[in-house]
């Protein structure tokens, strides 16, 4: 029996957010342990460095392969476990996952956002964990990536998609 | 004993079975979608719409998001403060012998201090770096709809096709540029 629903995410309204409930704004303070437990292994297994991004690209490192492959593989048996026990969060509602409509976004945004982590050597998430680290500077990353978003807000109805 | 295993990196396998478990851990506690970039988009709205349609919804009921950022900045400080490796990052001989003919020499830390302080941000190649990069990180990700975590792994790990599509092109970018094009960037 498979019962999860599909959520279309259109991507002028979207959110990641598939929850349909309200709660008090403490909720949200389970989200700040899972992100804890996030940064430290971002610092802790040299996600965050410049460097192992730089071996990753030029093939000469096996390590973030194996972290990113591990992931998928564990966040892949995950989402099999909860569609087939249809597991429903800690309110009782149902589990759903966004669904990616493709578009050529896809094609040209990644492209450029490949260009970006490979001179930065970080995505969203370790540009955060920098701050925490102490590598102030990265708040310039940070403010230069907001301006992107922005951008692409900006020119989106211009842009092949 | 415990504590020196603690400071050592962690090996990939760790790594990628905690983040591997953020994707149920995010859904079960409360039907959140594993992603990141996503926050910059919730910033604009939250700061400067700019009365565009795209940064036009209630960001409010993303704050988790926040929330999530908020402890990956908290965990990051933890980690280099109280679980730190007191030894230079290791680094492929090969890649240092090339980062030596830039000027890149310092592995004290997880960034190389040559490009990421503020005072590069007084040189060409920092601007480009710094600014240049940053701003193709947040166009390129919002333009793909996702990021590693969104695409890469919550989207692979729920088998979707158009995040395969965004996963390679993010591979295909970074090797274009790590390869072909940065060479140029850290000679300027």
């Amino acid at each position: 029996m498979n019962t999860e629903k599909i959520q279309t995410v259109d991507n002028n309204t979207a959110c990641v957010n598939a929850s349909e409930q309200n709660h008090p704004t403490w909720y949200n303070i389970k989200y700040v342990l899972v992100g804890i437990i996030f940064g430290i292994v971002f610092v802790k297994a040299e996600i965050i460095s410049w460097f192992r991004i730089q071996e990753m690209f030029r093939l000469q490192s096996f390590h973030m392969y194996g972290v990113i492959g591990t992931a998928v593989f564990v966040g892949a048996i995950s989402v099999f476990l909860i569609k087939k026990f249809n597991i429903k969060t800690i309110h009782g509602e149902e589990i759903v996952i966004a669904k990616k409509e493709f578009n050529k976004g896809q094609i040209f945004g990644g492209l450029i956002f490949g260009f970006g982590w490979a001179i930065t050597g970080a995505c969203p998430g370790p540009l955060y964990a920098h701050i925490g680290a102490g590598f102030y500077a990265i708040a310039v990353v940070i403010l230069s990536a907001i301006a992107g978003t922005w951008t692409y807000g900006y020119f989106k109805e211009k842009l092949p998609h | 004993m415990e504590m020196k295993d603690l400071s050592a990196p962690w090996p990939w396998y760790i790594a990628g079975i905690v983040i591997g478990l953020i994707v149920p851990a995010l859904l079960i506690l409360g039907n959140k979608n594993f992603g990141i970039s996503s926050s910059l988009r919730h910033i604009c709205a939250a700061c400067i719409p700019g009365n565009l349609p795209f940064f036009k919804y209630n960001w409010r009921k993303e704050v988790w998001n926040f929330f999530f950022i908020g402890g990956i900045v908290i965990g990051a400080f933890i980690a280099i403060n109280y679980l730190a490796n007191p030894n230079p990052v290791i680094v492929n001989e090969d890649l240092k012998k090339t980062l030596a003919e830039y000027g890149i020499n310092n592995y004290d830390k997880l960034l190389p201090s040559e490009i990421f302080s503020f005072e590069a941000l007084f040189t060409l190649r920092g601007v480009v770096m710094l600014i240049g990069g940053g701003f193709l990180v947040g166009f390129g990700t919002r333009y793909a709809g996702g990021c590693t975590s969104g695409h890469s792994i919550m989207g692979l790990s729920s088998l979707q096709w158009p995040s395969l599509v965004a996963t390679i092109c993010f591979m295909i970018g970074g090797f274009i540029m790590a390869n072909y094009i940065l060479p140029f960037i850290l000679s300027l």
